[in-house]
């Protein structure tokens, strides 16, 4: 039986269509499942026209291959909604690990010649694919906190980084002017390697959602130059869809940090914090018990909840969903607000939310909810930090100034759930917590949230 | 072969276009199923690896090829199936207050 070859590429026409929808279809949460499905039957119909290619001698090992990843892939989409940070840096590692495998025994199957171009976008491929891997694994490790999170920077950083990024991009010259000299190929695979290594060193926890950003862009670019090498337009669109979907995400966290977008390419993570922190004199703060807090609330007309990573670390999100329970059966109108960095990956409060059965449409980027903080009774902050810090608007020396935040200082009441006095991630300290109107909660995010909701049930009873 | 290369060039570009235009309309409500989703398609590298494999033209490419696979396709059944356990959770108000 033969299939020809344009019953194939007309699977990958219809995948490469139903990809696009897929993303399409994203774009509201009343369509998105249905995204997921034209995805998949994309993706069925392309590895169906794939396996029907006459060229293929041989099924047992591409049997035994999908078997075995569906049986990995299987546990890694079931893991706790805590836990996608690293997963999906684990996606990308598998998914850079596969291009650059493809590429490596490309260039020895085509060795010595391969055109120019076609060499070129291969070097691209496999050096792209490398530090994405390592650099995702790295990225995954610092999240499931397997390697330390604290980001390691020593002098000369940058230069060493570029230096070997530069080694490898002139190796990759040599290779394409003389495709042959098969011995430099493996340098260039173990520089990029290590590239990846170097590249995550120096990220704290906070950066992480630009990073993870950028690695997913790097994955679709690489599986971009792969199409090109293979000549596959299914793989060049996938590719440039996977790179456009990061590239935004990138410039949306680098933007959300006050990051210009050259040094998020260059990896010059990390290096805004270590100023400041310095001229701490004791300034005075008040705190609250949970009763007093709960008595707030619960004469509040309109609260706005500000999560950060805390919540995320402390699982107090279904605590939360518990709060505002609470609260809207008394009538208070809870909103939350989210920043853009909130968390360890684009979006990651949302979907904890979400997993609490938190309507979405409760759910508020910075642009809508700042204009509401002014009409805000109080503003919750629970876990957030430095997207609340009222220096970045007003304090050209901090060295967070400019980034965008959350105007929680604006509510008539500022209520944070903080372990203790301890300044966030960038070691910068908070004006927020001094402020006349600003409450401090000390205590674990889970513990606090569960004691107030007591307070609102055990106090009314009757809303 | 320079046909085929201005040709690829074009389905990049365009497809990078059409990319922007329809992930910039996605809610950063969804920012996350987005990336486990895009991450997901982009594992279609798959076709690749099961051409490597199948063709069997060195041990080394036979391995190299059946690795990949190995990888592409947890990313497929993972980020599919993580997506959709994702979305599934975002629910509107409407149908939230069981009061």
């Amino acid at each position: 039986m033969i299939v020809g070859q344009h019953l194939i590429e007309v699977t990958y026409l219809i995948a490469t269509a139903l990809f696009i929808l897929s993303l399409k279809w994203l774009s509201s949460p009343a369509t998105a499942r249905r995204g997921v499905w034209a995805g998949e039957i994309g993706m069925a119909l392309a590895i169906i026209g794939t396996l029907l290619y006459k060229g293929i001698v041989d099924y047992k090992w591409i049997g035994i291959a999908l078997v075995l990843g569906a049986i990995i892939g299987v546990p890694l989409g079931n893991v706790a909604m805590t836990a996608v940070p690293q997963r999906t840096a684990l996606s990308h590692a598998f998914g850079a690990l596969c291009v650059t495998l493809v590429g490596t025994a490309e260039f020895y199957l085509r060795t010595p010649d391969v055109p120019k171009f076609t060499m070129s976008v291969l070097s691209l491929e496999v050096i792209l694919g490398s530090l994405t891997f390592t650099g995702s694994l790295m990225a995954a490790g610092k999240l499931q906190e397997v390697l330390p999170q604290r980001p390691i920077t020593y002098k000369g950083q940058n230069f060493v980084n570029l230096g070997m990024l530069a080694v490898a991009i002139i190796i990759a010259v040599m290779l394409v002017m003389d495709p042959s000299r098969t011995t430099l190929y493996p340098v260039m695979i173990l520089i990029a390697l290590i590239f990846g290594v170097m590249l995550i060193v120096p990220i704290g926890g906070a950066d992480m959602p630009t990073v993870i950003s950028l690695l997913n862009s790097y994955a679709g670019l690489s599986a971009a130059a792969m199409g090109f090498v293979l000549d596959s337009k299914l793989l060049i669109v996938a590719g440039a869809l996977d790179g456009a979907s990061g590239f935004i995400l990138s410039v949306n966290m680098s933007k959300a940090m006050n990051r210009s977008f050259t040094n998020v390419l260059f990896g010059a993570f990390g290096q805004v914090q270590t100023a400041a922190a310095a001229t701490q004199e004791q300034r005075s703060v008040r705190s609250a018990s949970a009763e007093e807090a709960a008595t707030i609330l619960s004469a509040a007309n309109r609260v706005v909840i500000v999560p950060g990573y805390g919540m995320a670390v402390a699982q107090a999100q279904h605590r939360v969903r518990e709060l505002y329970d609470a609260l809207t059966k008394r009538g208070v109108d809870v909103k939350f607000g989210i920043h853009p960095v909130a968390g360890r990956m684009p979006g990651h409060m949302n979907v904890l939310l979400a997993e609490a059965d938190i309507p979405y449409d409760k759910l508020l980027d910075m642009e809508d909810a700042n204009p509401d903080f002014p009409q805000t009774d109080v503003a919750l902050i629970i876990g957030a930090n430095d997207v609340t810090n009222p220096a970045a608007r007003n304090d050209a020396s901090s060295p967070i100034y400019g980034m965008p935040i959350l105007d929680v200082d604006k509510a008539r009441t500022v209520m944070v759930i903080k372990r203790s006095m301890s300044p966030g991630f960038a070691g910068i300290d908070n004006p927020l917590y001094y402020l006349d109107n600003t409450l401090m909660l000390f205590g674990d995010a889970k513990q606090f949230v569960g004691a107030i909701v007591r307070e609102l049930s055990g106090a009314g009873g009757h809303g | 072969m320079q046909v085929d290369l201005i040709t690829s060039l074009y389905v990049f570009m365009l497809a990078a276009f059409i990319g922007f235009e329809v992930i910039r309309r996605v809610s950063p409500l969804l920012h996350t199923p987005l990336m486990s989703l895009t991450n997901a398609l982009d594992a279609i590298a798959v076709v690749g690896a099961i051409i490597l494999a199948g063709k069997h033209e060195t041990r080394m490419s036979t391995i190299l090829g059946t690795i990949a696979i190995v990888a592409a396709t947890s990313n497929i059944v993972g980020g599919f199936i993580i997506t959709d356990r994702m979305l599934k959770m975002f629910k509107p108000s409407a149908k939230a207050p069981k009061q």
